[in-house]
């Protein structure tokens, strides 16, 4: 008997469906044992992550304001997925939006209310695509792997933004503490039923439409589809593929650089340290997850975003530590590359040896 | 003679693929015996079977009468089977003798650098090799390089070199002289499959040929029992010439005008090498030509993905060699590529939106800013039953269509914008009688309509049944144009070998 690996010729809708919901059972099935191993039922856990997420008013807001940013980014990222490109520098792209957001809404001086908020929105918008723009660039221009690229520039912008609020920037009634002056409140987001939850969320979920209408109805989202697809045959068929993959990181950035812009106009209401506790990285696996739709990107922030207020809640009450919440992340990740293998393979077993 | 080597009966699948039907022969001890066919006949996987790359379906390999099976190319290797590989087994920046060493397998930890250069030096010597040992191998010619590989078998003391098309790489030169070191090993009782479709060199250097044909061995041959032309027409195919009754309606219009044309690949060697062509509005023009003589450069160079070294390139008398120009004109080039599933199709997306690829941005398909989604599956609907592209449900991604229907989606698409000029390379490879019948049929219609082909291909059936002219290529030059209705295949055959230049029509 001998195990032998072998294409599927067509993977079924239903196991393309039903192999990444498997996939997270098997996540939270392991995942149990790391709660076994730290004393906690893992059932009892569970139920904890539910409740507290969606079984009050205050847990729904509270995990609608973790799915926002999430949104931002992982359109940002499933964007450009789309094209086989892979940015994974999302955090740093939300950085830089934060840090342009807050450099009009500290130091523009605009009055009006609707207009400083369009002009925060854009500067986050630029600065977010230009930090990606960076690598679309270079990746256009020279074929530098962008993954390193967009993953490098993370660790400058984090650094920047810090040198910013721990200089220049810091807040000169702050106490010494690393962050801006508050934004008046012609730079903040409409707030809702007396939460944290804010304007920001139907502003994911309208850039969310957009997107899922970029994509699969205009001839620019055609050509990322065939460039994503086969970039060989786009170029034979006339495309101009390089500024494709310039303009779709572009993109992809700005995007994420958003979900910068929704955290300090929204939330935080000034910039800081630690804006984004890694919304960036996370937004990898949702892009993943939702198998880069748009419309998939909201659900599945959704349900991460469920993921991280129950895992505070963990924390809270079995001091669990934060890594656990990451760990969780992971293994959801893992296995969902491990379903991947299952809908293009199949496993076989064969008799006998592979020759005559 | 003893044979050192027997194939039996070996037949070889690939899913959806018959790669080797059934193929004998054998090697006696001190013979040169030559593989011989076209491309795609299964010369490769041969070989990779007998280095135990592939493992038969069935049929056996017999060593001193003996079956052996091999798992790995090892084992293949213990049996005293080497091979020269096309594409050289090298560390560049290592010199000759390092290289060498780098293939033995028994060399101790702690060896005597001596004692080893000594015997390589030996070799050397008496093969008469001019190689100096510690020169790094970067520096050496293709030809020198080829030394190396075959002092490496030697070494490890093959009884069997099989050398895949040694002479691609080499001038007439290092030809000579490799043939003279085959001889002399021959003498000295070592056996040699010498793969090549060079009919010269297959003729001077030969005990015995066998001639390989869609993956079956045709006949064996002894020398004396076989002539250039003879061999010829064994390995292309002993059909009749099909007669292909056409309105020669060509007129005398050049469309595309190919002047002094030079291409150099990457490692410098010419693709084509101050090449010629004139291409007549409503002509289907083939190009015959055995596989790697510039065929490919040629159809890259027409549809710009391919830069020009020199020469002019007229279309209309307007020169579009300069690639800017050439790029918009090549927009009204259609292109059936050689490989169709890397750059013909986007193979996630479906057939529909494969259809348009060309054409997406033209105001037909597309409202503003967004895809006009009713006028593209309406152009679907209509390609689909035009062609007869068998699509499955709506929405199938292309990848999951046999090759065939993935060529209809190709020339569906290409032929769509009434193209004044087609580029077809290997148009039919890998398709069933009825799809290729179905491409010609489509090619054919397109002359009746004034479009003027340049049809590449293997086949000399598909060639002489298709084409008005024939233009022969060999090493990247244009030999002659022959008239298909008044041509014999033999005459073809020796002009893709570059021997005779043919009568100009």
């Amino acid at each position: 008997m001998k195990l032998v690996i072998e294409r599927r010729e067509i993977s079924s809708a239903l196991l393309r469906f039903s192999a990444p919901i498997a996939s997270i059972g098997v996540a939270l099935f392991v995942a149990g044992f790391l709660l076994l191993a730290s004393g906690v039922s893992p059932l009892e856990a569970y139920k904890e992550i539910i409740i507290e997420s969606l079984g009050s008013i205050y847990g729904l807001s509270e995990t609608l304001v973790k799915t926002t940013p999430l949104i931002f980014a992982g359109l940002g990222v499933s964007l450009a997925f789309r094209m086989q490109i892979w940015n994974i520098g999302a955090e740093g792209q939300i950085y830089v939006g934060a840090m342009g957001a807050s450099w009009v809404a500290l130091f523009s001086g605009i009055q009006t209310h609707w207009i400083m908020l369009t002009a925060m929105f854009f500067a986050a918008f630029l600065c977010g695509g230009t930090w990606a723009g960076v690598a679309g660039f270079l990746r256009a221009r020279w074929k530098v792997n962008e993954v390193i690229v967009t993953l490098l520039m993370n660790y400058i912008a984090i650094l920047w933004v810090d040198y910013l609020i721990y200089g220049p920037w810091k807040d000169p009634k702050g106490f010494n503490f690393p962050l801006t002056a508050q934004f008046s409140d012609t730079a903040r987001l409409a707030e809702y039923f007396n939460t944290r939850m804010h304007s920001g969320f139907f502003l994911a979920l309208f850039c969310a439409l957009v997107l899922y209408l970029f994509i699969e109805r205009t001839v620019w989202g055609y050509e990322i589809k065939v460039i994503g697809s086969n970039q060989r045959a786009a170029k034979y068929a006339g495309m101009n593929t390089g500024m494709a993959i310039f303009f779709v990181l572009f993109l992809s950035g700005a995007i994420a650089g958003i979900a910068g812009f929704s955290e300090v106009a929204g939330l935080q209401h000034r910039l800081q340290h630690g804006i984004s506790p890694g919304y960036g990285y996370t937004a990898i696996i949702i892009a993943w997850l939702a198998k880069r739709s748009a419309i998939g990107v909201v659900i599945v922030s959704f349900l991460m975003g469920v993921l991280l207020v129950g895992g505070d809640s963990l924390q809270l009450l079995w001091q669990l530590p934060v890594a656990f919440v990451y760990a969780f992340q992971g293994l959801i990740l893992f296995f969902l590359l491990a379903s991947d293998f299952f809908i293009i393979y199949r496993l076989k077993f064969v008799k006998g040896g592979a020759h005559v | 003679m003893t044979d050192i080597i027997a194939i039996k009966n070996i037949r070889k699948t690939f899913p959806g693929v018959i790669a080797l039907d059934d193929v004998s022969f054998s090697v006696s001890r001190g013979e040169i015996h030559t593989l011989l066919g076209e491309n795609g006949a299964g010369k490769s996987t041969l070989m990779n079977v007998l280095t135990g790359l592939y493992h038969p379906d069935s049929g056996q390999i017999q060593i001193a009468g003996e079956n052996i099976h091999f798992t790995s190319p090892r084992d293949s290797l213990a049996c005293g089977i080497g091979m020269v590989h096309q594409h050289f087994m090298l560390v560049p920046a290592h010199s000759v003798f390092e290289n060498i060493l780098l293939a033995l397998d028994k060399v101790p930890n702690f060896y005597s650098r001596k004692k080893y250069k000594e015997k390589v030096q030996k070799l050397i010597d008496e093969f008469n090799l001019d190689l100096d040992l510690d020169t790094p191998v970067w520096r050496l010619s293709i030809g020198a390089q080829q030394w190396i590989e075959l002092i490496k078998l030697l070494m490890r003391d093959c009884k069997l070199l099989i050398l895949d098309e040694p002479t691609a790489v080499l001038t007439p030169q290092e030809t000579a002289r490799l043939f003279n070191v085959l001889r002399k090993l021959k003498e000295q009782g070592k056996s040699i499959i010498f793969i090549s479709h060079k009919m010269r060199e297959v003729m001077e250097i030969s005990d015995r040929v066998t001639i390989l044909k869609k993956g079956r061995s045709i006949t064996t041959r002894v020398r004396g029992d076989f002539d250039e032309s003879k061999l010829a027409s064994l390995m292309i195919g002993r059909d009749k010439v099909p007669q292909w009754q056409k309105n020669l309606q060509m007129s005398d219009e050049i469309v595309l005008d190919i002047q002094n044309l030079s291409v150099r690949n990457d490692r410098g060697l010419s693709d084509l090498d101050d090449f010629n062509l004139q291409l007549k509005k409503g002509e289907i023009l083939g190009i015959a030509g055995v596989a790697g003589n510039g065929q490919k450069a040629l159809a890259e160079v027409l549809t710009g993905l391919k830069n020009t070294n020199q020469g002019r390139i007229y279309a209309k008398q307007k020169d579009i060699t300069n690639s800017n120009a050439r790029y918009s004109y090549v927009a009204g080039i259609a292109h059936i590529p050689e490989d169709r599933k890397t750059i013909g199709i986007a193979p996630d997306m479906s057939v529909d939106e494969n259809l348009i690829m060309k054409s997406f941005k033209s105001g037909s398909f597309r409202n503003w800013i967004f895809q006009n989604k009713k006028a593209i599956k309406r152009n679907a609907e209509e390609k689909i039953e035009q062609f007869a592209i068998k699509s499955g449900p709506d929405g199938t991604p292309v990848r999951y269509l046999s090759g065939g229907n993935i060529q209809k989606v190709i020339i569906a698409r290409e032929l769509s914008e009434k193209p004044a000029v087609l580029v077809a390379l290997y148009p039919t490879r890998g398709l069933d009688i009825g799809s290729a019948g179905y491409v010609h049929k489509v090619i054919a219609d397109g002359a009746d309509q004034g479009m003027s082909t340049i049809l590449i291909a293997e086949d000399l059936d598909e060639l002489l049944k298709l084409s008005d002219r024939i233009a022969v290529m060999f090493r990247g030059r244009l030999i002659g144009y022959v008239d298909p209705r008044n041509t014999t295949r033999e005459e073809i055959g020796l002009m893709m070998s570059g021997e005779t230049p043919g009568e100009k029509v």
